[in-house]
C-alpha cells in the first residue's frame, strides 16, 4: 500500500498573454508588448537631436560652452564630454542620462561622436534604455582671447625692462634667460626701445609674473602704476592699464666701480676700487688687489646705489711685461670672503699705444695672476689719466690708489674667436629691432666671449651647436691660439625645432 | 463583434457607460457621438439611456448590473433615479447603495449569475448585491489587485482579466464563475480592462486604440463572432479567421 505524497506546492505560472502589436505569446510587462514592437513602436530618444556642432578655436583648443565661456579639452577628454552634453538639447529634462563616452574618430576628421546611454519611464513602472550615437562636427572660430592676441596691438599690462648702460650686454643675457625659462611665452608682443625692452601682456597676472621672475634672476626693482581707461559707475567696473617699470641695476661685469668709504666699511673693508665679476640675482664685486669678493644684492644695492667708473668701451690695452705671483706670505691678510678662483700677482705692463714711445712700465696688483704671462694683451683702466667724476672717488687721495687696474685678458684676435666660435644662440621675436649697428654687434660678441670664458653664466644659457661650423671647423684647425676659452661639444644642445618662433642667430 | 469607439477622445469608454443584456447606460457628453454609437447598435434590442450619476457623468465607475437590476451609489440624486427608474425595463430592479467605496464599477465585477466583489466590501452592500442582482458573490482579488471591477470584466460566454493573472489564479476565478477566462489587454497594451471595454453577450466596445490581436482575443473570449453567425450571418469560422486577419493587415497599415 502506498500514500500518495501531496506535496505539490502551489506554484504560479505566469500567464501568457498576447502583444498587443503583433499577437506573439509574452510574458506580461509594463506596456503589455514584445521587445521587438517595443523597439519599433516607441523612441526614447525621439526628442534629443542626432548632430550638433560644436566651436572650437583651433589657436588654444578650446571649446565654446554657450554662450561665451571656452574650456580648454584634448580629444576624448572628459572636459569635452561635459562640453558635447550641455550642447544636447533635451538631456535630464526629458530623459535620464545613464552612460556617455566617445566612439573614436579620426581627429583631423572634425567630428566627435558621442554614445549615450539614456533612461526614460514610458508608462508606470516601465523603464526604457536606449542608447544611440549624437555626431558633433567641429567648427574653428577664434575665441575673445586669441582675437586680441591676433589683433597684436591689444594689450592690458606691460612689462618695461630698462638698465641705464650705454650697452645692452645685459639685454643679451635675459634675452637666453627668457628664452630658457620660457617666461616670455604669455606675451603678446615684445619690442625694443631705447634703453630696454617692452613686454606687452593681455592679462595683468601675466606681467606680474614676468615682473617676479626678472626680480629673481637679476638684480632689478620694479615699480608699478595703472592708468584708468573707463569705468563703469553702476557695475564699479574699473578698466585699467597696467604698467611695470623695471629697472635692472646699471652694473655690469668688468664694469670698474668706486664704492664710497662708508660703504666700503660695510662690505669689510673692501676696495674702494673694485671689479664687478659677475652679475647674477646679486652684484659680485671683487677687490683687485686683495681677491676680498662681495655680493651685494639689489635691496643692499637700491639703499645705496653706486655707478660704474667707466665700461669696457673705455678700457685700454696694455702688453703684460713680467708677472710676479704673490704667494702666501706677500699676500695682504683678508677678513671674510676670499676668491680661491683668482689669484693676486703683481703684474708689469705697458700700454700698447705707448710702446715704442714712451718706455714707461705700470706696476699693479691684479686679481688675473692665473692667466696672465709675460706678452698677453690685457685690458686695464688707466686711473691716473682719466677723466672721471665721481662722488665716491674724491672722498679718496688719488694717489694712494692703483695707477692701473687690470680687468680682463684678450685672448686672440675677436675675428679669429668669431669664426672658431661653433656654437649658436635663440633670439627673441622682437619687434622693431631697428638697425643693427656696430656697436651693438660688438656688444653681442663681448657677451658671447664672456660666456666662453664663464662656465658659470653659461649654466643659466642654452647654448646650441651651429652645424654649418662645426663642419667647415673641422676641416682644419688653425695654428695658434690654443688658450683660446672654448665651450665644449657636450655642452652645446642639438637644435631640435626648425620652424620656432624664436630666430636662431645667422 | 467588437467596435471600437472613442468618448471625446479619451479610450476609457468604460469610464462612461455601462452595459448589460438588458440595458445600457451612457454619460452624458459634450457631443452625441458617442450615444450614437451605442445607439445605433444597440437600441433596437435594449434601451440606451442617457444620464448622469450625482451629476457626475463617469457613470461605468460608479453604477453596476445585470439584466436583473443596477445598482446606483448614494451620490445618485432622486431626480436622476427618477429618470433611469423610468428609462429602465420594468422587469430590472433599481437600488440606492449606501456603500462607503462609492465607485461601484470598480470594486464590483458581475454577469447575470455571479459577482467578484472587493474584499473591503460591506456586508450590507454584498447582500443588496446578492438581491438586486440576483447574484452569488465572492470576495476576489485580481493579480493582488482589490479593484476586480477595473481589472477584469466578464459577461455570461466569457471573462478577460488582467494580464498579470497567473494560470492558477485564473483557473480558479473560472471554476468561481463557471465562464471561460483570459488574460489580455485593450487600447494597445492597457491593463485597465474595465476602463477600455463595455461588452454584454452578443455586442463588444472597446476604445479606438486597441489593436486587432486584441479585438480577437476579445471577441473569441465573448464568443461576439460566433453570434453573429447565430444571427443569420453566413459566415464560415474560415470566413471570420480572413476577416481576422485582415482586419490585422489593415490595422498594420494604417
Amino acid at each position: 500500500m502506498e500514500y500518495m505524497t501531496n506535496d505539490v506546492e502551489p506554484t504560479t505560472t505566469v500567464a501568457k498573454i498576447l502583444c498587443c502589436q503583433c499577437g506573439v505569446l509574452i510574458e506580461s510587462n509594463a506596456l503589455n508588448m514584445c521587445n521587438g514592437c517595443m523597439q519599433t513602436q516607441i523612441d526614447i530618444t525621439e526628442m534629443i537631436p542626432k548632430q550638433g556642432q560644436l566651436q572650437m578655436c583651433n589657436k588654444c583648443i578650446r571649446y565654446l560652452q554657450p554662450p561665451t565661456t571656452w574650456i580648454a579639452a584634448q580629444l576624448e577628454s572628459r572636459e569635452l564630454l561635459t562640453v558635447c552634453l550641455k550642447r544636447i538639447k533635451g538631456l535630464n529634462k526629458e530623459v535620464r542620462l545613464i552612460d556617455a563616452g566617445f566612439i573614436w574618430t579620426e581627429p583631423h576628421s572634425k567630428r566627435v561622436k558621442v554614445k549615450l546611454t539614456v533612461q526614460k519611464e514610458v508608462a508606470t513602472g516601465a523603464i526604457l534604455q536606449q542608447t544611440f550615437v549624437v555626431e558633433f562636427t567641429i567648427f574653428n572660430q577664434i575665441c575673445d582671447d586669441c582675437q586680441k592676441i591676433e589683433a597684436k596691438d591689444y594689450w592690458k599690462a606691460l612689462v618695461q625692462v630698462r638698465q641705464r648702460t650705454s650697452h645692452k650686454k645685459t639685454f643679451f643675457y635675459l634675452e637666453q634667460l627668457l628664452l630658457k625659462h620660457n617666461a616670455h611665452a604669455d606675451a603678446s608682443n615684445i619690442k625694443q626701445v631705447n634703453g630696454g625692452l617692452d613686454f606687452y601682456f593681455a592679462e595683468q597676472n601675466s606681467a606680474r609674473k614676468l615682473a617676479d621672475f626678472l626680480m629673481c634672476v637679476v638684480p632689478c626693482r620694479f615699480e608699478t602704476s595703472k592708468r584708468l581707461i573707463s569705468h563703469d559707475i553702476h557695475s564699479n567696473i574699473y578698466n585699467y592699464k597696467y604698467t611695470y617699470i623695471v629697472e635692472i641695476v646699471p652694473v655690469c661685469k668688468d664694469d670698474i666701480v668706486c664704492l664710497s668709504k662708508k660703504q666700503s666699511k660695510q662690505l669689510g673693508n673692501i676696495g674702494p676700487m673694485c671689479i664687478c665679476s659677475r652679475v647674477t640675482q646679486n652684484v659680485y664685486l671683487i677687490d683687485p688687489k686683495t681677491l676680498k669678493v662681495a655680493p651685494i644684492s639689489a635691496n643692499d644695492y637700491w639703499r645705496s646705489p653706486f655707478t660704474a667708473l667707466c665700461d669696457s668701451k673705455h678700457l685700454v690695452e696694455y702688453i703684460v711685461c713680467d708677472v710676479n705671483v704673490l704667494d702666501e706670505h706677500s699676500k695682504p691678510h683678508v677678513y671674510g670672503k676670499e676668491s680661491q678662483k683668482h689669484v693676486l700677482a703683481e703684474v708689469f705692463v705697458m700700454k700698447s699705444s705707448e710702446i715704442g714711445v714712451v718706455d714707461k712700465q705700470y706696476s699693479t696688483i691684479s686679481h688675473l695672476g692665473h692667466l696672465l704671462h709675460p706678452g698677453d694683451t690685457v685690458m686695464g683702466f688707466d686711473l691716473q689719466n682719466s677723466n672721471v667724476s665721481d662722488p665716491s672717488l674724491d672722498q679718496y687721495d688719488l694717489d694712494q690708489l692703483a695707477d692701473v687696474i687690470l680687468v680682463k685678458k684678450i685672448y686672440a684676435d675677436k675675428s679669429l674667436r668669431n669664426r672658431r666660435r661653433q656654437w649658436k644662440l635663440k633670439h627673441l621675436d622682437v619687434e622693431d629691432v631697428g638697425s643693427v649697428n656696430s656697436t651693438m654687434e660688438r656688444d653681442y660678441t663681448d657677451f658671447l666671449e664672456d660666456l666662453e670664458e664663464d662656465a658659470v653664466l653659461r649654466q643659466t644659457v642654452n647654448v646650441y651647436k651651429d652645424e654649418k661650423k662645426f663642419q667647415s671647423n673641422n676641416i682644419g684647425d688653425e695654428e695658434g691660439g690654443e688658450d683660446i676659452p672654448r665651450i665644449d661639444l657636450n655642452e652645446m644642445l642639438a637644435d631640435m625645432t626648425m620652424e620656432d618662433s624664436d630666430k636662431m642667430d645667422s | 463583434m467588437a467596435v471600437r469607439t472613442q468618448f471625446e477622445s479619451s479610450n476609457d469608454i468604460g469610464v462612461f457607460a455601462r452595459i448589460t443584456n438588458a440595458y445600457c447606460l451612457v454619460g452624458i457628453g459634450g457631443s452625441e457621438n458617442f450615444y450614437s454609437t451605442f445607439e445605433s447598435e444597440l437600441s433596437d434590442h435594449i434601451p440606451v439611456i442617457h444620464s448622469s450619476i450625482g451629476d457626475c457623468r463617469i457613470v461605468g465607475r460608479l453604477t453596476v448590473g445585470n439584466r436583473h437590476g443596477l445598482l446606483v451609489p448614494a451620490s445618485t440624486t432622486d431626480q436622476e433615479l427618477q429618470h433611469i427608474r423610468n428609462s429602465l425595463p420594468d422587469n430590472v430592479r433599481l437600488r440606492r447603495c449606501e456603500e462607503r467605496l462609492s465607485a461601484l464599477g470598480n470594486v464590483i465585477a458581475c454577469n447575470d449569475y455571479v459577482a467578484l466583489i472587493h474584499p473591503d466590501l460591506d456586508k450590507e452592500t454584498e447582500q443588496i448585491l446578492a438581491d438586486t442582482l440576483n447574484v452569488e458573490c465572492f470576495r476576489q482579488t485580481i493579480a493582488d489587485r482589490v479593484l476586480v471591477g477595473s481589472y477584469s470584466i466578464f459577461t455570461n460566454q466569457g471573462g478577460l482579466v488582467h494580464p498579470k493573472t497567473s494560470i492558477q489564479e485564473q483557473e480558479e476565478l473560472s471554476s468561481l464563475l463557471q465562464v471561460p477566462l483570459v488574460a489580455g489587454t485593450v487600447n494597445r497594451g492597457s491593463d485597465v480592462i474595465g476602463a477600455g471595454l463595455l461588452v454584454n453577450d452578443w455586442m463588444g466596445f472597446c476604445g479606438l486604440d486597441t489593436t486587432a490581436h486584441e479585438i480577437s482575443v476579445i471577441e473569441s473570449v465573448f464568443k461576439l463572432g460566433q453570434h453573429n453567425i447565430m444571427g443569420g450571418a453566413t459566415t464560415t469560422s474560415a470566413a471570420g479567421t480572413n476577416k481576422t486577419i485582415k482586419d490585422a493587415l489593415v490595422d498594420a497599415l494604417t
